[in-house]
């Protein structure tokens, strides 16, 4: 089995006539945490969602290039974008639980994926609601509205709704930014705990943050890939200058 | 300092008065029709046809007719209005097209009644052949409410938040999916009060149904759908204006006009109450 | 650039290592002349400054454990904030090699003089002027003035062994009653090469701070 999970190729993204995207070149490891940084509109929240195809829903939109899912171009015409997204899960950056209950939001996934099985989705809401670490909190409540949860438990319980469909990969587009600061510990050391089963991609503003919890970090500014590398290398002595001035906060 | 408090009070005072006027108007007409109208209104008024060359009886197939041609223009409306909005909101494109149909369909909730009048009694009494009917009726109704259906349910649905639709999506739900379990359930509530109040609107309309079914007296009962029929509305008018001693049953018609009005605002709580409920059951 | 405190207080970190390095600087020049001088006065004012700069060294450590606790530097700036603590070391030690030097003064100075000294003097400048170079180059964050540091430790050792032969054979084997004066020098000698190690190590982290490479404890290919 090959170490590189997700192999991206010169490319490019335009939302109608504006280039979001430069020749990106990346490999991305598996079962590694990936921290993507760099200023606002520099082209993260793109380069994540272009991973899941997400980006297909946006009229205007066209890309060039590759990328590839072990070893499958995600773009290829046999490629159903459903299958994709199910092996990639996302959680956005505003927790966004559906007006369901605990149980419902973590059980949607398998019920569109086909699954009826009561006992097996039972069970699988089991696992999810454990992995992300809220079963605790929950098991007694099941039913209850999503929207009775806290903040950080909302987030959490969005991770269980990814986890739930069993995704290879997962992205993360700053899961904790409107966290407080417990919370955000939680879900860092979660991230860390999922890393042995998942490969994991994680946007964040914080750049303390991402050295925290990312094996390999890249910096991304103006739709470009500055640089990428072990996240000790980039934070200690980054090749660029501009990586440089960025991560010391010099840049603006 | 006092200048801005002046200033501010005579802009709320202003303001307030504009509420006082409209809510006077709706007092006073509203106590006209009550006091002029409920002397009339009897179990004998509400469930017994007209006799006596319309002196005398009740409105008994006015209410029926009134019932049946709104229930054929939400047949036709509701649907229709729903599958468009929807239509239009998740799957259109934003090209010059949709922004054409779209400003088309604001501008056809504004042509005026009678004109869809004289387009039903063209198209669907001549053209269709279906004749004078409460079928007929009910279509040109329907096509007269469909614009306010579908604006109203394209509100709905562009209230439920993107994020219901990208998080069903990133779980790998085709379009369809996401539309049927995270968005439709959350939309229909306010899909059906705007729909809702198109019919109260609907029902009660005189200019579409003058020349395309209603009748001034029928002494049965609508048996098809290609039937003529009476109705609240146009009973009103022939009341008022139509009949050969309009002293004598002024009353008749103020009860008629109480009956309507009962009728549209209960149409417009069931509505406000329908979207309450399920608003709460949304909740849980 | 975006303007930030934290600019500042790496501004002020800077000058306490500046400082620190004016007057190391100072107490070997001054302890070198008290030796060439015989002059017991001057040793004893080397002996005395040493106190600021023990001072200095604990301001400047106190200074750095802040920054990184609440800065959290990263890249070049953290570099800085390590290799100052660093510098900060070797400076302090170089300080203290001088203050060892006054001592040998003050033992001498009472004596008559064993030998005309012409090579440790020699050995002495090389040295206050290694000590410049290697302190300049972190000043100036300049990378080849802190290679060139670490070339001329050879020829420092050099000159060390030379002055050692001289005074063990020429000296110390033939008549015992030099042995006394002879050790002292010989312990000059031994401070000014250590000198000259601290300085070495001084160039070797400016390396790391300015271009990331280690070159510590490896040879340098060039």
């Amino acid at each position: 089995m090959s170490d590189i999970k997700i192999r991206v190729r010169e490319f490019n993204f335009y939302y109608g006539q504006d280039k979001a995207l430069k020749d990106v070149n990346i490999d991305i490891h598996r079962n590694r945490v990936l921290g993507i940084i760099g200023p606002s509109g520099c082209g993260k929240s793109t380069f994540l969602r272009s991973l899941n195809r997400m980006n297909d829903v946006i009229l205007g939109s066209r890309y060039e290039g590759l990328i590839e899912l072990d070893g499958q171009d995600i773009f290829g015409p046999k490629m159903d974008v459903v299958d994709i997204r199910r092996k990639i899960g996302m959680v956005f950056q505003k927790s966004n639980p559906f007006p369901k209950t605990i149980f419902e939001n973590v059980a949607y996934g398998l019920k569109i994926n086909g699954i009826r099985d009561k006992s097996y989705i039972t069970g699988r809401v089991e696992e999810s609601l454990k992995g992300a670490a809220l079963w605790g909190e929950v098991k007694d409540r099941l039913g209850d509205s999503a929207f009775d949860l806290s903040g950080g438990q909302q987030q959490r319980l969005c991770i269980a709704r990814a986890l739930a469909i069993k995704p290879e990969i997962l992205l993360m587009d700053e899961p904790a930014s409107a966290l407080d600061p417990t919370a955000t510990l939680k879900i860092e050391e979660l991230i860390q705990d999922l890393k042995k089963k998942y490969t994991i991609i994680i946007v964040t503003h914080n750049m303390q943050q991402a050295a925290r919890i990312s094996d390999f970090t890249a910096f991304f500014m103006l739709g470009e890939l500055i640089e990428h590398d072990e996240t000790g290398k980039i934070f200690t002595s980054p090749s660029k200058k501009i990586t440089e001035d960025y991560i010391t906060g010099r840049f603006g | 300092m006092n200048k801005k408090y002046v200033e501010q009070n005579i802009g709320f005072g202003a303001l307030g008065l504009c509420v006082v006027v409209v809510a006077l108007t709706l007092v006073v007409i509203l106590w006209d029709i009550i006091s002029k109208g409920s002397g009339v209104i009897s179990w004998a008024f509400l469930t017994r046809p007209p006799s006596n060359g319309m002196t005398e009886g009740g409105i008994f197939p006015a209410i029926v007719g009134t019932f049946l041609v709104t229930l054929i223009t939400a047949v036709l409306a509701v649907p229709l209005g729903m599958g468009c909005a929807i239509y239009l909101n998740e799957y259109a494109h934003d090209n010059r097209m949709t922004r054409l149909i779209r400003m088309s369909i604001r501008n056809l909730s504004g042509v005026p009644s009678i004109v869809y009048g004289l387009f039903g009694v063209v198209l669907f009494v001549q053209l269709m052949r279906i004749g004078t009917c409460v079928l007929a009726a009910g279509l040109t109704l329907g096509l007269m409410t469909l614009p306010w259906t579908i604006t109203a349910s394209e509100e709905a649905l562009k209230n439920v938040p993107q994020s219901f639709r990208d998080g069903a999506l990133a779980l790998g739900a085709t379009k369809w999916q996401t539309i049927r379990t995270n968005v439709l359930p959350y939309a229909v509530p306010g899909m059906l009060t705007g729909t809702i109040l198109g019919l109260a609107r609907a029902a009660g309309e005189t200019a579409p149904i003058l020349f395309t079914g209603a009748a001034f007296f029928l002494p049965f009962l609508p048996r098809s759908l290609f039937d003529q029929f009476m109705a609240l509305p146009y009973h009103l008018y022939i009341m008022a204006t139509q009949h050969h001693d309009i002293q004598a049953v002024r009353p008749i018609a103020y009860g008629t006009a109480l009956v309507l009005i009962v009728l549209v605002f209960s149409m417009n709580l069931f509505a406000v109450i329908i979207r309450y409920r399920l608003r709460r059951l949304r909740r849980e | 650039m975006v303007e930030r405190h934290f600019d500042d207080e790496l501004a002020k970190l800077n000058t306490h290592i500046v400082k620190m390095a004016a007057l190391t600087e100072e107490a070997i020049y001054r302890s070198i002349e008290a030796l060439k001088n015989r002059d017991k006065d001057l040793a004893k004012d080397v002996i005395e400054a040493d106190k600021k700069i023990d001072e200095l060294e604990n301001m400047v450590d106190d200074a750095a454990v802040r920054l990184l606790a609440i800065r959290q530097p990263v890249a070049d700036e953290l570099r800085f904030v390590t290799t100052a603590v660093k510098i900060n070391t070797d400076l302090e030690r170089i300080a203290d090699l001088a203050v060892n030097i006054s001592q040998r003064v003050l033992t001498l100075a009472d004596e008559p003089l064993l030998k005309p000294l012409i090579d440790i003097p020699k050995l002495s400048e090389a040295a206050r002027e290694m000590v410049k170079k290697a302190i300049d180059s972190f000043i100036n964050r300049n990378e080849d003035l802190a290679k060139e540091v670490i070339f001329t430790d050879p020829e420092i050792n050099r000159l060390k062994n030379a002055i050692q032969d001289e005074l063990v054979n020429d000296y110390m084997a033939k008549d015992l009653k030099t042995v006394p004066r002879a050790v002292q020098l010989l312990l000059v000698a031994r401070h000014l090469e250590r000198m000259c190690d601290h300085a070495t190590n001084i160039a070797e982290d400016v390396i790391f701070m300015v271009g990331a490479h280690v070159v510590k404890h490896r040879k340098i290919e060039d």
